[in-house]
């Protein structure tokens, strides 16, 4: 399906469904028959980004391949509270491999559809960023160098969270965790380490590598769309917080997942071939701040005064990534979440009707730090 | 079964582990209350007919029957309200306030242009009422009692119905074809109409005509007096028999250079008026300032675009033939204007006076338990006066005069006649809690910024009464409709059916039950409340 934009639809393409769309324009997560592939009764926390995520993910992809999908899952939360035995809260193929190997497992399931003569079915690889950043991270590349037929999902809680919440290579700097701080008087994780797996697999050429967040599940299902319908290795990574693990309230999920976005600390962009093709653009640009004080785990930068130092240094690192990924608005039209830039095609032509729309003010100049916006994310 | 090594168990699904008894708070759906809804001086749902037009096509017939529930003139109110609901809105916060005013025309034209009808009357009841003035009360509480099943009879003074909408709203602002259809389609309902039948003493017609009941809205149709010494060759003039003779056809001699005093909406309609009649100069003097002005500011704006001149912080001193000696005047500590003594001229052929309106009341004068208050005539809450059967309502009782406000208290008072004459009594359903921008989750809604209505050329409004605000096409009505936030109200966009972690919101697309928590797995985390666009789910605490 092409990629669509709606706009003066009230909420556009905002929210999960809007009633004013064709129903064919309505995301998956609208419909009364998406799969469930995750259905109710399992044991996540309230408020559990990574099953939502899987949800999006695994719905898209069964719509995708038309039912035709097995799923190789590593040890972790996801694991974990799905499959405590011997229930399991998965209605699609699932295996469980070990903590460390889940990649190897789906390119051997991709390996034996391929024997049996059955490249119709199609296999994703799911790990949680513990699974895939740090003790998979072999399997993983190895997977992406024999440019395996897999579809590679890694949720990104930044952080081992099932094990009670340590440090992985994904969780940022400034970040407390409950057992793993480092040495010395700061309890937050330490800048300077940690890994950008979905660089590292832009660096290995494979077809094809996105980002996204369960803020805009529309987005991510596009993605995993246009996965399934390539062949070989490709790489979705998706942003999930964790309130148990990042000490946020329940319902703050899809927020700080929004906010995430719109701070630009977690560029949200596609790729091909090692090549940058699209980014999706801040709508609604705030400073890192209002995404940090939301998380117990950041609570330190703020009390008893504010440790402006590390607060502008984590400012910078999202102003960095703002400037290298071009996440700004500069043109029309380039505000709506999930809406790409596409920077190998030209724009595809807009859906919906006429009335112009004038773009909201979003000046690049202005610090941040210092603009209140009405209508930003919340 | 033969199960593999170290295996016991069959595969079960997670569906058996009700998980909803981890929650300590659920999540419930709640409408609250849109802020236009609650600033609607005639009760209208305004999110609920805005919802039905956003889907275009057939929803406008919908959404016109909506209104038609509340206020029966949409035509007329699209031009003439001063719409309350849009300084409510909470859009204002975000952007800027929907435009429901010009929506609503769209729909009220829509009505007239596909000839749609009001639903007929309820059964007979078997009572008569009735109501004294054609205007925009009485009208209303007409159409109002007729669908109740009720026989009306209505009893004007004057040549046509209308009342203020046609003797007070010039033709600029309210075309009369407009006036006449949505007045017509009231009449088609049966409600019989007598013109030129003043009500002196309305005990008599009641005892007489055989009324169970009846309604006053006579309105407040004399223009205040001031006093202004004149003399002899002064043209001294009343704005609102100004107004009303230019409707019966009788075309008043202004002279070239014209003076309005006063500072209301009526001021504005007469320097307006005399413009359109051939004044090369008008001009409102005003004791205070622009922001003491009664006047709304889309009037004086209007008034101003037209070249309407005002002269603030000046009272008339007297009036000579040609010209007018006025004196400045001062704001006090108090913000109440002092004369300060330092007098000027103005060069003016006539002077019109629109210092406020009052009630003929003399129909009530021999009725003893009727009470008159400050000229209007005192009412309980349910518009009752002091004596039993006898209502009244708009200009006529206290409160603020508009033709909203009219057209409420004629729907109003048409439901406790209903109830006092079925042995009864109506009391208004509890009002939930408002629905305010903080409740919101603005991040969902598309931006898109409002869409006004053009406004006729203003060489084109100088000898002409062709109204001046333009109406809007289906494409800008529909833009503008879908613009609603719909605070409160749920309005599908199934965003608590996609983010909920736990599948946990089932999706009923049943109307008016369109989602329900599934709380046997609901763990209470609140990511639907939080995502509502619209804030039309709440948490509530669990019962421990």
């Amino acid at each position: 399906m092409a990629e669509q934009k709606i706009k003066g639809y009230q909420t556009g393409t905002f929210v999960v469904g809007n009633r004013l769309l064709d129903p064919e324009q309505r995301s998956t997560q609208a419909r009364t028959e998406r799969s469930n592939t995750l259905t109710s009764g399992h044991r996540a926390c309230q408020g559990c980004g990574e099953a939502l995520g899987a949800r999006y993910t695994l719905d898209a992809a069964m719509r995708a391949s038309g039912g035709k999908l097995v799923a190789a899952n590593a040890t972790g939360c996801l694991e974990v509270f799905s499959t405590p035995y011997p229930e399991s809260s998965w209605q699609l193929p699932w295996v469980h491999s070990l903590f460390g190997n889940a990649p190897a497992v789906a390119a051997g399931v991709a390996a034996a559809l391929k024997a049996k003569g059955r490249e119709d079915i199609r296999v994703v690889g799911q790990a949680g960023d513990g699974g895939t950043v740090d003790i998979g991270f072999g399997c993983l590349s190895g997977m992406f160098e024999r440019n395996d037929d897999v579809l590679f999902v890694c949720y990104d809680n930044e952080g081992y969270m099932n094990t009670g919440v340590q440090r992985s290579g994904a969780t940022p700097p400034a970040a407390r965790t409950a057992n793993t701080k480092p040495v010395g008087p700061e309890p937050g994780n330490v800048f300077g380490q940690g890994k950008n797996v979905p660089m590292i697999a832009m660096a290995h050429e494979i077809p094809y590598v996105a980002t996204a967040t369960v803020a805009e599940p529309r987005d991510l299902e596009q993605k995993v769309e246009r996965a399934i319908g390539m062949r070989g290795a490709r790489y979705i990574h998706v942003f999930v917080p964790c309130p148990l693990g990042w000490g946020a309230a329940s319902e703050d999920t899809i927020r700080l997942a929004r906010l995430v976005k719109e701070t630009g600390i977690f560029p949200v962009f596609e790729a091909e071939h090692g090549e940058l093709t699209a980014v999706s653009k801040i709508r609604r640009r705030v400073p890192v701040t209002e995404y940090l004080k939301l998380q117990r785990r950041f609570s330190h930068l703020f009390k008893p005064e504010p440790n402006t130092e590390v607060l502008e240094r984590l400012q910078a690192g999202a102003d960095r990534n703002i400037e290298r990924f071009g996440l700004l608005a500069d043109d029309e039209g380039a505000d709506f979440p999930g809406e790409a830039t596409d920077l190998a095609r030209p724009p595809e032509k807009e859906q919906g009707p006429p009335p112009a729309l004038v773009e909201p003010d979003t000046d690049s100049n202005t610090s941040m730090l210092l603009k209140e916006t009405h209508g930003k994310p919340r | 079964m033969e199960k593999p090594f170290a295996i016991t168990l069959d595969v079960g699904s997670s569906l058996a582990n009700k998980t909803g008894s981890w929650r300590t708070e659920r999540a419930v759906y709640h409408d609250r209350l849109p802020p236009c809804n609650h600033g609607c001086p005639a009760g209208e749902d305004i999110q609920q007919w805005l919802y039905e037009a956003e889907e275009g096509g057939e929803g406008y017939e919908r959404a016109w029957r909506k209104i038609m529930e509340d206020n029966p003139f949409p035509a007329i109110m699209g031009r003439v309200c001063y719409h309350p609901c849009e300084t409510a809105c909470n859009r204002a916060q975000l952007d800027e306030a929907v435009g429901i005013n010009s929506v609503e025309r769209f729909l009220g034209d829509e009505g007239i242009r596909q000839g749609w009808r009001a639903e007929p009357a309820a059964e007979s009841s078997g009572k008569r009422v009735l109501v004294v003035g054609a205007g925009p009360s009485g009208l209303s509480a007409a159409y109002f009692l007729a669908r109740l099943g009720h026989a009306v009879t209505i009893r004007e003074a004057g040549p046509m119905a209308g009342g203020m909408m046609r003797f007070g709203i010039p033709k600029y602002r309210l075309p009369r074809d407009v006036l006449d259809a949505e007045v017509a389609r009231i009449l088609d309902m049966g409600v019989e109409l007598e013109l030129n039948s003043k009500v002196t003493d309305v005990l008599e017609p009641l005892e007489a005509g055989g009324f169970d009941a009846a309604f006053l809205a006579v309105g407040a149709q004399l223009g205040k007096r001031a006093y202004v010494p004149a003399g002899e060759a002064a043209h001294v003039l009343d704005a609102v028999a100004m107004l009303h003779d230019l409707e019966t056809g009788e075309k008043p001699l202004l002279g070239r250079r014209v003076a309005v005093y006063g500072g209301g909406d009526t001021a504005m309609d007469a320097a307006r008026t005399a413009k359109r009649l051939g004044a090369e100069e008008a001009v409102v003097v005003y004791r205070r300032t622009r922001e003491a002005m009664p006047a709304h500011d889309i009037e004086v704006e209007e008034a101003e675009e037209e070249g309407v001149m005002m002269r603030w912080l000046s009272t008339i001193k007297k009036a000579d033939d040609g010209k007018l000696v006025l004196e400045k005047m001062e704001l006090d500590e108090t913000g109440f204007p002092q004369p300060t003594g330092e007098l000027d001229e103005l060069e003016s052929d006539s002077l019109v006076l629109a210092l406020g309106q009052e009630c003929d009341l003399s129909l009530v004068e021999h009725v003893p338990d009727i009470e008159v208050e400050d000229g209007v005539v005192s009412v309980g809450s349910d518009l009752m006066t002091g004596h039993p059967g006898v209502f009244a309502g708009g200009d006529m009782v206290p409160a603020e005069r508009s033709a909203t406000v009219a057209i409420g208290h004629g729907k109003k008072a048409a439901r406790h006649i209903d109830a006092w004459l079925r042995g009864g009594s109506w009391e208004p359903p509890p009002e939930p809690e408002l629905a305010s921008f903080e409740t919101l989750n603005t991040w969902y809604y598309s931006d898109a910024p409002r869409t006004h209505r053009p406004r006729l050329d203003t060489v084109r409004r100088q000898g002409t009464f062709d109204e001046v605000v333009e109406g809007f096409d289906e494409t800008n009505a529909l833009f503008e409709a879908r613009r609603c936030m719909s605070c409160g109200n749920c309005f599908s966009c199934d965003n608590c059916y996609g983010v909920c972690p736990d599948n946990a919101v089932i999706k009923l697309g049943r109307p008016g039950e369109l989602y329900e928590i599934d709380l046997d797995f609901c763990k209470g985390c609140g990511i639907c409340v939080a995502e509502c666009p619209s804030g039309a789910i709440r948490m509530e605490p669990e019962e421990i």
